[in-house]
């Protein structure tokens, strides 16, 4: 798509293999290895999938998946993902643009904040049954970073339907964001005029900032963020500089004003 | 059970250490196969980096375990101790390459910034500065020339080393992760084994 990040930087960015992009999660409510999501994930009926979508909205109300996406207009979109843990990969996105959605539901004036809470299923996720973190998983968004054309919801990978490890059945994609914020297998959007409250921030704030922006300049107090290794990269030669906003520099007008060291 | 200690003593007597060394080796040498056939998965980096780390880690609760071993159990493993030793040094400095090799790729500015900054790796590197000295003088003639007493006092660093090898582990880990507790749980309770409680008791009047 003309509007997935810069054209250069498109042209020049290898997808990761479907194998790569759907081994290699991170979605704690399936356990905290990389490998669990794809080992367990495989439970969860997506079919007949609800998304509630509330708060500060001319249309609230409960839709089918079906339903609400039948009048989006679907892309694909190749997107740099880049996890706080500092790994890399390029992934061919499907979805719409989440603007979209959020103007089908009609935002009201005085919202600032949209939530997101993903599904909470303990009879077939085990990471939810053990209580690794709480739950529901929950991130959220300014309204301007929300509305913003990057930002999607994403339903497929390699014109395929989500994997259930990789988000399915819809997921949001925040490509110039560290990948803990694009959550997964959503059920509930909320309009909001606070900032909400979102779960590794929750978890720890010190090293999980709201705001969660890919910066090379300023260190998760775990890893620097200088770096990323390439997943599928060589074994001698998989790192490569971290690009601020992960290479998405359109972006940065969205925080104009801030001190990106404070409001990491 | 006694007869069973009694037929791992036996057998434990006539097994050459040289055999230990090759069994200890064999994991590693997998490992490297794999990660050149592409045997480890998506990010073989990470998970050789990560099986060696645990590995190394086993190991010093292995060596750890031998003494209590022998005066709870009369099990006498005593004589593949420096084996166990030696071999959690070579797979801990196989964890260390990995990351200077295969994960940072020889980034040295940004690892030299690593280890003092982030605490987990401060801590790991801690650790295998301590176990140099230990590696070094895992010889007999080392332990002659400096002597039963100060040598044994000197090898007593592997506690430290493997407490700030366990927290290492759990400060890896995003959140509270199970498995590594379990690890510095069994090193603290094998540590606490060697506490001697009250010895004064045995000198007291009427005893």
């Amino acid at each position: 798509g003309a509007l997935g990040g810069s054209v250069a930087a498109q042209e020049s960015l290898e997808p990761n293999t479907w194998e790569e992009i759907t081994s290699y999660n991170n979605f704690y409510e399936f356990g905290t290895g990389k490998s669990d999501p794809s080992d367990n994930a495989g439970d969860m009926v997506t079919d007949g999938w609800e998304i509630t979508i509330d708060g500060m909205v001319d249309n609230p109300g409960t839709f089918s998946l079906t339903d609400l996406t039948a009048d989006m207009t679907m892309e694909e979109r190749l997107y740099r993902f880049r996890c706080v843990e500092a790994w890399s990969m390029v992934i061919p996105w499907n979805g719409f643009e989440l603007a979209d959605l959020l103007n089908k539901a009609g935002v009201q004036s005085g919202a600032t904040h949209v939530a997101f809470e993903t599904a909470v299923l303990p009879d077939v996720m085990p990471g939810v049954r053990q209580r690794v973190i709480d739950f529901p998983y929950v991130e959220g968004l300014r309204l301007d970073e929300a509305m913003h054309p990057l930002t999607i919801m994403a339903t497929g990978v390699y014109d395929r339907p989500l994997a259930n490890q990789s988000g399915a059945p819809i997921r949001l994609v925040v490509p110039w964001k560290y990948g803990f914020k694009s959550i997964k297998s959503i059920v509930r959007i909320t309009l909001t005029d606070e900032q909400p409250k979102t779960s590794w921030n929750d978890i720890n704030a010190r090293e999980y900032g709201f705001y969660s922006n890919v910066n090379p300049e300023v260190d998760h107090p775990r890893w620097s963020q200088a770096s990323e290794r390439v997943i599928g990269g060589g074994l001698f030669s998989a790192r490569q500089d971290t690009l601020m906003f992960n290479g998405y520099p359109e972006v940065a007008s969205l925080y104009d004003g801030m001190d990106l060291s404070i409001e990491f | 059970m006694s007869k069973f200690i009694d037929r791992i003593n036996q057998l434990a007597r006539k097994v050459p250490t040289w055999v230990v060394y090759l069994l200890l080796t064999l994991p590693v040498a997998l490992l490297l196969f794999q990660l050149v056939s592409g045997g480890l998965g998506v990010d073989p980096a990470k998970r050789f980096e990560h099986e060696t780390g645990e590995l190394s880690l086993k190991l010093i609760v292995l060596g750890l375990a031998i003494t209590p071993l022998r005066k709870f159990l009369k099990l006498n493993l005593f004589k593949f101790r420096r084996a166990v030793g030696v071999m959690s040094f070579v797979y801990v400095s196989v964890h260390l390459f990995a990351w200077v090799l295969i994960d940072m790729n020889l980034r040295w500015a940004q690892m030299y910034e690593d280890i003092w900054k982030r605490p987990y790796i401060t801590i790991g590197m801690f650790a295998f500065v301590l176990m140099i000295p230990l590696a070094v003088t895992s010889n007999n003639l080392s332990l002659r020339k400096m002597g039963a007493a100060t040598w044994r006092k000197l090898h007593k660093l592997v506690y430290p080393i493997a407490v700030l090898g366990g927290v290492h582990y759990i400060m890896v880990q995003k959140v509270w992760e199970t498995e590594p507790m379990v690890y510095l749980a069994v090193i603290l309770a094998l540590l606490a084994t060697r506490i001697k409680w009250a010895p004064k008791a045995r000198t007291a009047p009427g005893v």
